[in-house]
């Protein structure tokens, strides 16, 4: 159960070829991440896009709330994310 | 009951006096929100990109002749600058340090045009986390920066106008990591250039004699 307040998220789900964990915010934007079964540290992951999100994303002038984001500094900042956490497993700033 | 006198303009921004030191800083973050807010409310009202891009130069004209009069009564230096390269060393060095923290990355003279000069800096605040869609090109949200610059030169008596541009940064150029570190390197820097009025010129070159 959410300790937040909404119960309607999807938390986990485990399946044959895939593992799937959400994020749901205060603000109830959801983080979805798809990846292989037993990767670790998505929970990190998932907190660190929520982060780049913020700042990429909402102080750009050009993002409209609700649209699909299309802010290149948002993309690359994941994209380095990704690359990092894969190189060097979860380091904790 | 008696305060010691202390002039506004002495006193930093912000703060009482108990914990002034620590109230001054703005945290970037607010800035950037307004920042952005900014730009959004010019750009429901304009139809070109070149119409955004004025708008924010006319909204920072107006902080530029500002600015130059505080720096100047802070500065309390007694003569005024009249030549071309020390009001441009002024800019790039006091008017950059006042409102960033950090003089200007560079000031180049144009070689094709003696009437141009160029102030790179290699990370403007107010694009820190702007990234332009591709259908809008060429705007740079800088603009509201050459308009601060343009302000502070048309106020010391230098009228020029002054544009912002991104240029893609080149391989190997401000190899200094940036201040945010979760963000990724920035792939352009801000070069304002400067364009000199004719009479402006003159002038100067009168004045070398």
């Amino acid at each position: 159960k959410n300790p937040y307040g909404a119960d309607d998220g999807i938390e986990e789900i485990h399946a044959g070829g895939l593992e799937l964990r959400c994020f749901q915010t205060r603000t109830d934007v959801k983080f979805v991440i798809t990846a292989e079964p037993g990767t670790s540290d998505m929970e990190y992951v998932l907190k660190e896009i929520y982060l780049l999100y913020t700042d990429c994303a909402l102080k750009d002038p050009f993002y409209e709330l609700e649209m699909p984001i299309r802010c290149e500094l948002f993309t690359q900042a994941v994209d380095n994310l990704i690359e990092h956490v894969e190189k060097n497993g979860p380091s904790k700033r | 009951m008696s305060r010691a006198p202390s002039n506004i303009l002495d006193r930093p921004l912000g703060g009482r006096g108990r914990n002034s030191s620590t109230e001054t800083a703005v945290s970037q973050s607010a800035f950037a929100y307004l920042y952005s807010e900014l730009v959004q409310y010019h750009q429901s009202r304009v139809a070109s990109i070149s119409e955004l891009e004025r708008r924010l130069e006319s909204s920072g004209y107006g902080i530029g002749l500002k600015v130059l009069e505080l720096l100047s009564y802070r500065s309390r230096e007694s003569k005024r600058e009249t030549r071309l390269m020390n009001i441009l060393q002024f800019v790039s060095a006091n008017v950059w340090k006042s409102l960033f923290g950090k003089p200007a990355d560079s000031l180049e003279r144009s070689i094709d045009h003696a009437d141009e000069f160029m102030i790179v800096d290699y990370e403007p605040l107010t694009s820190t986390y702007v990234s332009v869609p591709s259908d809008l090109g060429q705007l740079s949200v800088d603009s509201f920066l050459s308009g601060i610059v343009a302000g502070v030169l048309d106020g010391a008596g230098f009228s020029a106008r002054v544009t912002a541009h991104s240029v893609t940064l080149e391989e190997g150029e401000a190899g200094y990591g940036s201040s945010n570190s979760s963000l990724p390197p920035r792939k352009d820097k801000a070069v304002f250039l400067v364009k000199f009025s004719p009479e402006v010129l003159k002038r100067d070159t009168g004045l070398e004699r």
